[in-house]
């Protein structure tokens, strides 16, 4: 490596629409393919789909279409450029809600028709594996990536996250984050789920983890081995909190929140590292806004400590959907010379993980 | 003055470049409308980069934008505006809103006050009143075609419209365009289907830009609230 190279440098602008968070965030790169975090901007539309229960999908694009803008420019502003001084564009072109995506990447296409720069329309999930390279340097290849968010739950094999996600597991039924969702409306707590019954299971104690046996989805012998299933771990909690209820007795919320919540850390770790060693991979990722989570990181270090395979966790910040992530993406892919995506690119609500950036 | 048009509210993909003299008509340099009602995010862009060219101008010479805001379906509506707001930021350019239905009723020929309708989806249009010369009397406003037509017997006798004028479906839509349909339920003479123009958007939005007026915001005529209903308590999964 010359130190020529190594200095040279182009500056990435990334967009995300694909959900509930407008994000937009500028990454430099540099001639050894060194990745570097410059500005980071997200708006959320979260405590407007708080009394709903979930994310609805018009009132994410409308405050998209509100928020693009401005977060772009506070994107800009805080990294101290201008447009101009932009070397690329990527923005997700999906996977995600339709309408959603569309505000990105109409905007986006404006952005680089303006200003002349290479567009990248690029996925989603493999902007949640490349945004660790900020965070933690390159990422080895290949490596194994556990997404766990309200809307994916994947195992990625990722030899190259500029050309080549392969996925080998996810879920059948429910998202993790959508399972946390579900059960803490059961108990009456607050959307989104997740930080409530972290909170709740992690002042229960060690203890309260194994108080209620919760079944494990799909880990029987015969059973997918990469694939998850959370629809009948929210069943059996729904059961056991009517049980319960209609006895007359009461819920000990603290442990229902403790014992569900390790039944997903649970399987979520035994999948991933079982994969890894399966797969021959000596690194694991995991990301998506569910890497929050303080069991899964707990159980995930310890099992991987066991197994002699390194885990790599994002800061939770940069876990959620971000534009930073999406900005990563692009600037593995300028590093890697992908030729920009063509002028009539859509969104693509289904856009397989093995397409890291559309034609 | 060199304007960039844009409407997405309809299946028509408008995107012009304009030339607005301090006086008389605007004129349309380049920019053929295409219908595709469910591709606005994939066209809109190369439209404007193709019109562009054709015209001879660079995004960078033009002086301002104009942008229709709808009511028109949402997602397509989203496409424009959001293309329109990055452009209008990247270039440092403003970007001035005018309704998507005044567009429309800026190209309008009428021997007196007409309305000016758009599909709205779920048997709903869009719609506003105009009097002849194109002013805006009422409307927006979304209803069902029997609703509309109660809505026009209660409107003064001066400016009640008497002609029927817009679009339900793009040209050569398989079920018809939908218009002579309407104007029977409604009991207006139909004055021809009519989508947003470049010359007409720019036109609706003339007066402002002549004077150097600053632009309101830009904000989307939705007209509807989104669909979303709070959850009621979660079903019962065990059996009595």
């Amino acid at each position: 490596m010359t130190g020529a190279s190594a200095e040279a440098s182009a500056l990435v602008l990334g967009i995300e629409t694909s959900c509930d968070e407008t994000g937009a965030g500028l990454v430099e790169v540099f001639g050894d393919g060194r990745v570097r975090l410059v500005a980071d901007v997200v708006a959320s539309s979260v405590e407007q789909h708080a009394r709903f229960g979930g994310v609805v999908p018009e009132i994410a694009s409308r405050a998209h279409l509100e928020a693009l803008t401005p977060t772009v420019r506070r994107a800009l502003v805080d990294a101290g450029c201008r447009l101009r001084d932009v070397d690329a564009i990527a923005v997700t072109a999906g996977p995600g809600l339709a309408g959603a995506l569309m505000v990105g990447v109409a905007a986006a296409k404006a952005y680089a028709a303006a200003a002349d720069k290479p567009l990248y329309g690029v996925n989603h999930l493999a902007g949640h594996v490349a945004v660790d390279a900020l965070e933690h340097g390159p990422l080895p290849k290949p490596c194994l990536a556990l997404l766990v968010s309200g809307g994916h739950t994947q195992l990625l094999l990722v030899e190259d996250v500029a050309s080549s996600v392969r996925e080998i597991g996810s879920t059948i039924d429910d998202a993790a984050g959508e399972a946390y969702d579900k059960v803490a409306r059961l108990l009456d707590l607050p959307y989104p789920g997740g930080p409530p019954i972290d909170r709740l299971a992690r002042a229960a104690g060690a203890a309260a983890r194994d108080s209620i046996a919760f079944p494990r989805g799909l880990t029987g012998p015969r059973d997918s081995r990469h694939d998850f299933s959370f629809s009948g771990l929210k069943t059996a909690v729904a059961r056991w909190v009517e049980g319960r209820r209609a006895a007359g007795e009461p819920v000990d919320v603290a442990s229902v929140a403790a014992s569900f919540q390790e039944a997903v850390a649970d399987v979520l770790t035994a999948k991933a590292v079982r994969a890894a060693a399966e797969l021959g991979v000596d690194t694991l990722v995991v990301s998506g806004g569910v890497a929050a989570n303080s069991r899964l990181g707990e159980l995930a270090a310890e099992r991987c400590a066991r197994a002699g395979i390194r885990l790599r966790v994002p800061p939770p910040r940069l876990c959620t959907d971000n534009g930073a992530m999406i900005a990563a993406l692009g600037a593995h892919l300028v590093a890697a010379g992908a030729p920009p995506s063509a002028p009539g690119f859509g969104a693509d609500p289904a856009l397989p993980v093995g397409t890291v950036v559309v034609e | 003055m060199l304007l960039l048009a844009i409407d997405t509210a309809t299946p028509a993909i408008v995107s012009g470049v304009v030339e607005l003299e301090d006086a008389g008509p605007p004129r349309v340099l380049a920019g053929e409308p295409v219908f595709a009602a469910r591709s606005h995010a994939e066209l809109l862009t190369p439209r404007l980069r193709a019109a562009a060219t054709a015209a001879g101008v660079e995004f960078g010479e033009v002086d301002a934008l104009v942008c229709g805001v709808g009511p028109g379906p949402f997602t397509g509506l989203r496409v424009g505006m959001v293309t329109a707001a990055a452009l209008g930021h990247a270039l440092g350019r403003p970007v001035h809103p005018v309704g998507t239905l005044d567009g429309v009723a800026a190209g309008v020929v009428s021997p007196g006050p007409f309305l000016v309708v758009s599909d709205a989806r779920r048997r709903e249009v869009y719609w506003s009143a105009h009097t002849s010369d194109g002013a805006r009397v009422e409307g927006p406003g979304v209803a069902r075609p029997d609703e509309l037509r109660e809505q026009l017997a209660a409107m003064p006798s001066a400016t009640r419209p008497t002609h029927l004028v817009g679009n339900l479906r793009p040209p050569g839509d398989a079920r018809g365009e939908g218009m002579a349909e309407l104007a029977d339920q409604l009991g207006l003479p139909l004055l021809g289907t009519a989508f947003p123009t470049p010359d007409g958007l720019v036109a609706a939005a003339s007066a402002e830009l002549r004077a150097g007026r600053p632009p309101a915001p830009l904000v989307p005529r939705y007209l509807r609230q989104p669909d979303a209903a709070e959850p009621r308590s979660p079903k019962r999964v065990s059996t009595p």
